[in-house]
């Protein structure tokens, strides 16, 4: 008997449920845990398991300029968006929180619009935009850009994080005589700061990893490690992508482990 | 009452009222201060260009008013192949993220929180691991020297390599592969929301449990569903990373069309054409959605 839901249904009945959803789990996750070995691979030849163990794709990868340099880009601009990207972003979802505006539902959905907007429409876009006021292959422009792919998911966790935190304390330290920052930044923050440090990671994360805009807007010296990846697979498999690929899945579980950990404080 | 006190008493009401009045409007005006520059930047990267490439999709090559940029998906028969592929794809690939995810997701919602909490990090790994990466790993696992071919061979099942890769089945395999949790994580919340009593109570009337699930948790499950199936069939509508490295040049899909227009050809009208009948397609779709169901898809991304 299953003790947590108390249905009469044995798990022995629902055996094949178990190994089917296995190996969905399994289909989900073993592309990353094949890459992170073959990373290690002594071979340009792609065998799994590999024959012999080196560390020559990490050597290669640390050592080729152009990599180190796109690598320098992409840490850069995911910094700068996410530092961008949380305060402008706690302060949108702050005043959405409200909802005492009018249009309230219209600006939510305009901050969120570039979840459902076609990415590729909007690299076009600000391709386009950014030749006319010389923002492209610029740093400023990527963070601009990035910032705007960034913004929805800080708004949305942090208005998550808002929504189980009751505003009336924020209302008692202002009726107790202290200024709105002061009551925000001593009440308020303190109690929604593991939802805006989330938000901070995501905008960290979803700035690293965007293509189909850098694409567009980045190349030369502010070419990001992501477009440099995506030609290099456009014309070969190169093993030296299995190591950067690695290093971008540890950096995704080391993010999301810090804000598990976080959310679970909280 | 006299007369003059009911005057004074009305005054008051309305000095206080006028007053109230004016205290919302300046708290009003502070909350559009805050969302000001987040309003800004959005209208500024994403209205502002968008309205720009539309303006563009009105004129022809020559520079005069017309709709040829519109006639021409309906006209020539590249066009209208890439947009019997897109379709193609997106309904192969929305229908198995549904065989693969729904089951994923009634096991998870059965299971204890902490158990399912566990398997979620099989979900949410690889949600938050770069789409490059992913589609990556699957040319590796699929092309023609790749693990399947070799182990397969090695294993003596066949003698030539099968090609996985560089066609729809890469295709196809790959944006599966990376839209699967967009499915998986709403239904997998909307399924958690379904009252266990209405199953206890279906099973105590003398349902069995294929009969509850089939009229009690199914059809309680199907706004899920829904969402998760309208979020990755508008994704993949406009799919661009993995058709680009996965179909070798022969899968072109929307988003690739619009690249080569753009980038390869300058034909700026044409690709901005094809990006506003992408956008009106995807918001259809998603206020049909909402209009049908009263919930939004966006819920995917809060859902996490």
């Amino acid at each position: 008997m299953s003790e947590d839901i108390g249905l009469p249904i044995s798990h022995r009945q629902r055996l094949w449920l178990y190994a089917l959803s296995g190996l969905v789990l399994l289909f989900l996750i073993a592309p990353s845990i094949i890459i992170v070995i073959m990373s290690f691979s002594d071979s340009t030849l792609l065998q799994f398991p590999p024959q012999q163990w080196s560390l020559r794709w990490y050597q290669t990868y640390f050592q080729s300029l152009e990599w180190r340099d796109a690598t320098i880009v992409s840490v850069k601009v995911a910094i700068m968006t996410t530092l961008v990207a949380t305060p402008l972003g706690t302060a949108a979802a702050y005043a959405i929180n409200r909802g005492t505006l009018r249009f309230n539902g219209t600006i939510n959905a305009l901050l969120t619009a570039s979840l459902i907007i076609p990415v590729i429409l909007i690299g076009i876009g600000t391709f386009f935009l950014y030749a006319r006021i010389g923002l492209n292959n610029t740093l400023t422009g990527l963070v601009i850009a990035h910032t705007v792919q960034a913004l929805p998911l800080v708004v949305l966790t942090v208005l998550s994080g808002l929504r189980s935190y009751d505003m009336n304390q924020e209302r008692v330290a202002r009726s107790l005589g202290a200024g709105r920052i002061a009551a925000f930044w001593q009440v308020t923050m303190p109690q929604i700061r593991f939802s805006i440090v989330s938000g901070a990671l995501f905008a960290f994360i979803t700035s690293f990893d965007e293509v189909v805009v850098s694409l567009f807007i980045s190349g030369g010296e502010t070419t990001t490690l992501t477009r440099r990846m995506f030609n290099a697979l456009r014309d070969q498999i190169d093993p030296t992508i299995a190591a950067i690929s690695t290093c971008l899945i540890v950096l995704s579980v080391v993010l999301l482990s810090v804000a598990q950990i976080f959310g679970r404080r909280h | 009452m006299s007369a003059q006190s009911a005057f004074h008493e009305s005054a008051g009401t309305n000095l206080n009222a006028q007053s109230l009045r004016a205290d919302a409007r300046r708290e009003s005006l502070r909350l559009l201060a805050l969302l000001a520059p987040s309003l800004f930047l959005v209208f500024a990267i994403t209205i502002v260009p968008i309205g720009w490439l539309f303006w563009l999709s009105l004129f022809d090559e020559a520079g005069a008013f017309s709709a040829a940029n519109y006639a021409r998906f309906f006209e020539q028969a590249s066009y209208i192949k890439t947009f019997v592929t897109t379709f193609k794809v997106a309904f192969i690939v929305t229908g198995a993220c549904v065989l693969l995810g729904y089951p994923l997701a009634y096991m998870l919602s059965q299971l204890t929180r902490r158990a399912a909490s566990i398997c979620l990090i099989f979900v949410i790994l690889p949600f938050w691991t770069s789409v490059l990466v992913r589609t990556y790993a699957w040319l590796v696992i699929l092309q023609r020297k790749g693990l399947i071919n070799s182990w397969l061979i090695d294993l003596g099942v066949i003698s030539q390599p099968l090609s996985l890769a560089n066609n729809l089945s890469g295709v196809v395999i790959g944006m599966t592969h990376i839209l699967l949790p967009f499915l998986v994580l709403p239904l997998y919340a909307s399924m958690k929301t379904i009252d266990t009593d209405c199953l206890r109570a279906g099973m105590n009337l003398g349902a069995g449990p294929a009969a509850t699930f089939r009229q009690i948790f199914f059809p309680l499950s199907l706004p899920g569903l829904a969402s998760g199936v309208v979020i990755v069939f508008v994704l993949c509508l406009g799919f661009f990373v993995t058709p680009a490295l996965m179909g070798g040049g022969k899968v072109i899909m929307w988003a690739m069309r619009m690249e080569q227009t753009t980038s390869l050809y300058s034909n700026w009208g044409a690709g901005a054409a094809l990006g506003v009948v992408l956008l009106v397609v995807t918001l259809a779709l998603l206020g049909l959605f909402q209009w049908l169901l009263g919930a939004r898809a966006t819920g995917v991304w809060s859902s996490r």
